[in-house]
């Protein structure tokens, strides 16, 4: 019950967006990434931003957790805006600061690249804001299946992925613990000079490192006395399932993409 | 040390889907060199109830008294370190803070970062290994060779080796065997009394609650449930089911002996094997003044 719960920043919900099958969320903001970049005039990118908002509002994530994945970027959108702005010399002269003229096409251009910048990671971070990590493990792994032909290690991948993912949270309550344990001895993680900070955590990073090792020496057994030899003719609890929703994202995507080129210039 | 909660509450994670209220309204006051258990259902908020003791989380509400020092609803104490010293607390598993090279110096971590001299701290190494009954020999061991319980007992003597006023006790003895247990919490009741400290004591262990402390705390759901002495409230076998606790075998064998036999026998911190043999003698129908 502490702050080391949030897994990733998945936010629990029964909306239309998280019964998706993560395969079908991950394919189509593949897509809705790579047709980002044909958008090339205002109504286009009002079509993609009306799927973006779209699908968020469907989502029912608030959008303070939305917003929160994007603190980050912001930085980044602002300075490419601002970049385009300052070094477009194109077209007529907008409006000039401190003697510098800012071009109409210079508006333009940033408010473009800003606003794809915006798009690209909204949709991105909805994926993991309404997928939980084990789901987009399996979808990778169903996804990158294929590439068993040519002998590449997809299972063991995707089960080393969910085995990190799942000791996230526990490695974390662990962090915690210990932290709490040496502050009782009276350790001070958060004050005093630099030095003094980085050899507090020697107290921290010693016990830590032990358990973990230990607990992965305890899961390879389990793993093991539960007979556990690979993904070789291993079934699933949960198979993923194309359902009626991912049916309906599919069709009202190629109407995005069509809605697409039709407002292209 | 006095301690006191008034109107102490507790929420994780405010304002998030994941906001939990640990602590609700919590208000009560533990005597100066008084040993009280606190105990509970597991997710009842005992350990979150500890954790404030020595100031690791800042009640999101209310005001807290630990002897002269004052924890209070958003107000940083900058006096931290001092209570830290004075209050020393043995988490759950303690085993696992345990990371210095040698057993000496690991019990050494706690006063030296509390500014005690060298000197100091070997003596107080010598005292806290003799209260844990670890050998000696071990001082120059790694502690990561050491068995489970013996680990145990470092982890413990470098808590003690802080000389705190109050000791804070997380279920000290899970996963120990039954001997090792009585020996832990025989030796934290000795060093209670003899060092008249403050005992707090989580635990889900009734027998353990009745046999050491004075007092009990019962949680239940972030709340004070009821509190009273052991023998008050180990007597309400409902009040005590309501919160799925069991009570004491010995107190349900004094229950007991009344209900079917109508025999009132006094309880004096007796075993279950002498209370057996009380009953017998009185069931035969001898009496003390016989």
């Amino acid at each position: 019950m502490s702050s080391s719960m949030i897994i990733g920043q998945y936010i629990p919900a029964d909306s239309v967006i998280h019964r998706l099958d993560p395969r079908s969320k991950i394919a189509i903001i593949f897509f809705y990434v790579v047709i980002v970049f044909f958008a090339n005039s205002a109504m286009s990118y009002g079509v993609l931003a009306l799927f973006a908002v779209g699908s968020a509002f469907l989502s029912q994530v608030p959008f303070r957790y939305i917003l929160k994945g994007l603190k980050p970027v912001w930085f980044l959108i602002l300075f490419t805006f601002l970049l385009h702005l300052f070094v477009t010399r194109e077209g007529d002269v907008a409006f000039s600061i401190f003697g510098w003229d800012v071009y109409k096409e210079g508006l333009v251009q940033g408010g473009a690249i800003s606003l794809r910048f915006f798009l690209l990671i909204l949709v991105t971070s909805l994926l993991t804001l309404t997928t939980t990590p084990i789901e987009i493990t399996d979808a990778i792994e169903e996804l990158l299946g294929p590439l068993k032909k040519v002998k590449f290690p997809v299972h063991e991948l995707a089960l080393m992925m969910s085995i990190s993912l799942r000791f996230i949270p526990t490695l974390m309550q662990e962090t915690e613990k210990i932290s709490k344990a040496q502050a009782s001895r009276g350790v001070d993680f958060r004050t005093g000079a630099f030095k003094d900070r980085v050899k507090a955590v020697v107290p921290l990073l010693v016990p830590l490192f032990v358990s973990a090792f230990k607990r992965a020496e305890e899961l390879a057994m389990a793993m093991e006395a539960r007979g556990y030899q690979g993904g070789e003719g291993r079934t699933k609890l949960r198979e993923l399932q194309i359902t009626k929703i991912d049916v309906y994202l599919y069709i009202v995507f190629v109407l995005l993409v069509m809605a697409l080129f039709m407002t292209r210039n | 040390m006095h301690i006191s909660f008034d109107h102490v509450s507790y929420i994780y994670q405010p304002n998030s889907p994941f906001e939990h209220r640990a602590l609700e309204d919590l208000t009560f006051s533990i005597e100066s060199g008084s040993f009280v258990a606190v105990i509970g259902h597991t997710g009842s908020g005992k350990s979150t109830l500890i954790q404030h003791l020595n100031g690791l989380l800042q009640p999101t509400e209310g005001v807290i008294h630990i002897g002269d020092y004052t924890l209070k609803a958003g107000e940083k104490n900058k006096h931290l370190r001092e209570l830290r010293e004075k209050v020393g607390v043995v988490f759950q598993y303690p085993e696992h803070q345990l990371f210095e090279e040698t057993v000496a110096k690991d019990i050494a971590f706690g006063p030296q970062n509390f500014g005690v001299d060298q000197k100091e701290i070997d003596r107080r190494i010598n005292e806290a290994v003799k209260a844990t009954k670890l050998p000696e020999a071990l001082l120059d061991r790694s502690p990561f060779d050491l068995s489970g319980g013996q680990m145990r007992r470092v982890a413990i003597s470098g808590v003690l080796a802080m000389e705190p006023k109050v000791l804070v006790l997380d279920e000290p003895t899970a996963g120990l065997d039954p001997s090792g247990q009585k020996q832990i919490m025989d030796m934290f009741y000795d060093l209670h009394k003899e060092k008249e400290l403050t005992t707090v004591l989580v635990t889900h262990s009734m027998e353990d609650a009745l046999s050491y402390a004075d007092y009990i705390l019962i949680m239940n759901h972030g709340k004070l449930y009821r509190e009273g002495t052991p023998l008050e409230l180990f007597q309400q076998e409902d009040v005590l089911e309501a919160v799925q606790l069991d009570v004491p075998e010995v107190i349900a064998f004094l229950t007991k002996a009344k209900k079917e036999y109508g025999i009132n026998l006094e309880y004096k911190g007796q075993s279950l094997a002498e209370l057996a043999k009380e009953l017998a003698h009185q069931l035969r129908g001898g009496s003390d003044h016989e």
